[in-house]
């Protein structure tokens, strides 16, 4: 396994700077390149020192909700007598999305420094990383990180010689997507099914084993080490749309593109010149059509829509789509979206926990609408019962997986509506077909 | 409680679905007692440890069979079906024998126009499975699509048992093959 391009002059490298360079993955290596300052620093100041300067730097959470960190880890009361815990969510699942495997693949060192950090500033001894039972080999050098940075006595009873308790432990997912979601996760580590909880009571009042509990995303904790390191204006000031959005952000891009991969630019970076430059246009004699560019859970938006968006979170939000985890899907003019969007649906359907019924039967009616309209079988009706379903599928559930199946599909035939009523006119005769789905079945 | 070989008696002789007599992963002082106490001492609530000692029976037996449930749940103090309703949940735990080689092909959106159902045929037709699920005669291969690997820009992504294989084209695939140890 390799990492596939050096670094674009027009990135800005921070989380990223190591990616590549295996000397990086070992604690000499990573000590060698400034690791574990921010730790020995931030172990001798108050933890609402920390949590200050991490509201001060603007950074929000990287998983998807772009809550500001700072802000969350202010809500742990130090001192309320009550165990406390910090979760790192490694359970990296949102289709589109692969730059939580880098940055554990790359950096282990990067995310334990952070993880040691977060749990000393919210009052924690202990943290948990949950990493997705398929990323075998970011868990493997997980582990051997940690084994490492244990040997050393950074982290564990006596974290960097302070006599202060900062244990950090890998836990193992065994594959639900679900488990992204912080209380399915939660449910999963305390080993139960991961089914999402109702919400309130909150994770930072009532979270893993009852507990007051914080839960960042694996580039939301690797970012701190860094705004330790260079303080809170360094961070805003590299934001070219500060202050609403700051600091760097890693975009993983994917689909039918000319450079796939990892990127990571300041937020409020151009979209167009991200698309163009960086990840070098469409493939040769292809045109880009149609994006979803936070993680398959995000409405679709046309190419044209995408050219306008500097990227931030309020920037996606302009275009009617949001920043979401990062993950960019292209979609090029050789692809069907009604084919595209039925099989991201049957995605939803295969992942829903089925705890709720608008959930569970709605991911699933939604995925035979579609593939029976991609195999030629659909009717003009079939759409407006999507819409109506995606209705009856937002804003009512546990967890928002039911709103993640209907936010791009609706969109999705909203802009690209001739693809589909193409497939609904020319009935049985539709060369398009899911794997799977035979041609003709209903 | 005690942690022997859990299974109910059975008469001896081939009868119709008769089992060979389960035989714990977590015996007295055995390597993967000690693992399993090592990990529980992490959590407050030992139940913690359960997808830890799920994984621990499928490495050893290659599935988890509801005997080793029961296991599990004397070990953890929780019933063979409450770690049933867990097993049940998460798709990466085996509940049947599959084969030596299990090859996942992740087809979800960024790898299907990358290409990914081709490489599902490929699979297909190059292990003699007959079809998605199934093991191959010679008990070598399973293979199944599998939802978003999580390594989209290498699309198509391809986890054989722990090794995840990247940009996998159809061509490709007699040489992966062929890489794999018997």
């Amino acid at each position: 396994m390799g990492y596939p391009h050096k670094s674009h002059p027009r990135e800005t490298p921070v989380l990223s700077k190591h990616f590549g360079d295996p000397e990086a993955r070992t604690l000499a290596g990573w000590k060698a390149r400034g690791g574990y300052t921010a730790l020995q620093q931030a172990l001798q100041m108050e933890p609402t020192a920390i949590v200050d300067i991490v509201k001060a730097s603007g950074l929000r959470g990287r998983g998807g909700a772009g809550f500001p960190t700072g802000l969350k880890w202010s809500f742990m009361k130090i001192g309320d007598g009550k165990e406390h815990y910090l979760c790192c969510n490694a359970d990296e699942s949102e289709p589109g999305t692969f730059k939580d495997r880098e940055i554990m693949r790359w950096t282990p060192h990067a995310l334990i420094e952070g993880c040691a950090i977060g749990a000393y500033a919210i009052g924690a001894e202990t943290a948990y990383i949950y990493i997705r039972g398929e990323f075998t080999e970011p868990i493997n050098v997980m582990e051997r990180a940690l084994a490492e940075a244990r040997a050393a006595g950074i982290i564990g009873k006596n974290a960097m010689g302070t006599g202060k308790t900062i244990d950090v432990w890998v836990h193992k997912g065994a594959g639900a997507y679900i488990c992204g979601e912080e209380t399915a996760l939660m449910n999963s580590l305390e080993g139960k099914r991961g089914n999402p909880r109702i919400k309130p009571p909150f994770p930072a009042v009532s979270g893993l084993f009852g507990k007051p509990t914080t839960i960042n995303n694996v580039e939301t904790l690797a970012a701190i080490p860094h705004i330790l390191n260079n303080g809170a204006e360094w961070y805003k000031a590299m934001s070219l749309s500060s202050p609403k959005s700051s600091g760097s952000k890693l975009f993983s891009v994917c689909g039918n593109v000319s450079k796939p991969g990892n990127y990571e630019v300041v937020m409020g970076f151009s979209f167009k010149e991200f698309l163009y430059d960086l990840c070098g246009g469409p493939l040769p004699g292809r045109k880009f059509k149609a994006l979803i560019p936070g993680g398959s859970s995000v409405p679709t938006i046309t190419i044209e829509e995408a050219e306008a968006i500097a990227m931030d979170y309020e920037g996606f939000v302009e275009q009617g789509t949001m920043l979401g985890s990062g993950g960019v899907i292209i979609f090029d003019d050789a692809q069907s979206m009604p084919r595209q969007l039925a099989r991201i649906a049957r995605f939803y359907a295969h992942e829903s926990c089925a705890q709720c019924t608008q959930c569970r039967e709605g991911t699933a009616w939604m995925t035979k609408i579609l593939e029976r309209i991609v195999a030629g079988q659909g009717t003009y009706e079939d759409l407006d019962t999507i819409f109506d379903l995606s209705d009856a599928m937002t804003g009512k559930t546990i967890c928002v997986l039911s709103d993640s199946c209907g936010a791009p599909v609706v969109s999705g035939i909203t802009k690209f509506r001739g693809e589909f009523e193409a497939l609904i006119k020319g009935r049985r005769s539709s060369t398009v077909t899911m794997p799977g789905v035979p041609t003709g079945s209903r | 409680m005690s942690h022997g070989p859990s299974a109910p008696p059975r008469a001896p002789g081939g009868a119709p679905g008769h089992h060979e007599p389960y035989v714990a992963v977590f015996t007295d002082g055995s390597a993967r007692q000690t693992e399993l106490r090592d990990i529980i001492s992490r959590y407050p609530d030992k139940r913690a440890a359960l997808l830890p000692a799920l994984w621990m029976v499928q490495q050893d037996r290659g599935w988890i069979s509801e005997d080793a449930m029961r296991e599990v749940g004397d070990q953890l103090g929780c019933t063979a079906a409450y770690v049933k309703g867990v097993v049940t949940f998460y798709t990466m735990y085996h509940q049947h024998p599959v084969g030596k080689h299990f090859i996942q092909v992740c087809t979800t959106s960024p790898c299907l126009c990358a290409g990914a159902d081709d490489v599902v045929k490929a699979f297909l037709e190059h292990t003699g499975c007959k079809e998605l699920g199934l093991t191959s005669p010679d008990g070598k291969y399973s293979v199944i699509e599998v939802e978003c690997l999580g390594a989209c820009g290498f699309a198509t992504p391809v986890q054989i048992n722990e090794d995840c294989v990247e940009n996998v084209t159809p061509a490709k695939v007699p040489e992966i093959l062929a890489g794999l140890r018997d």
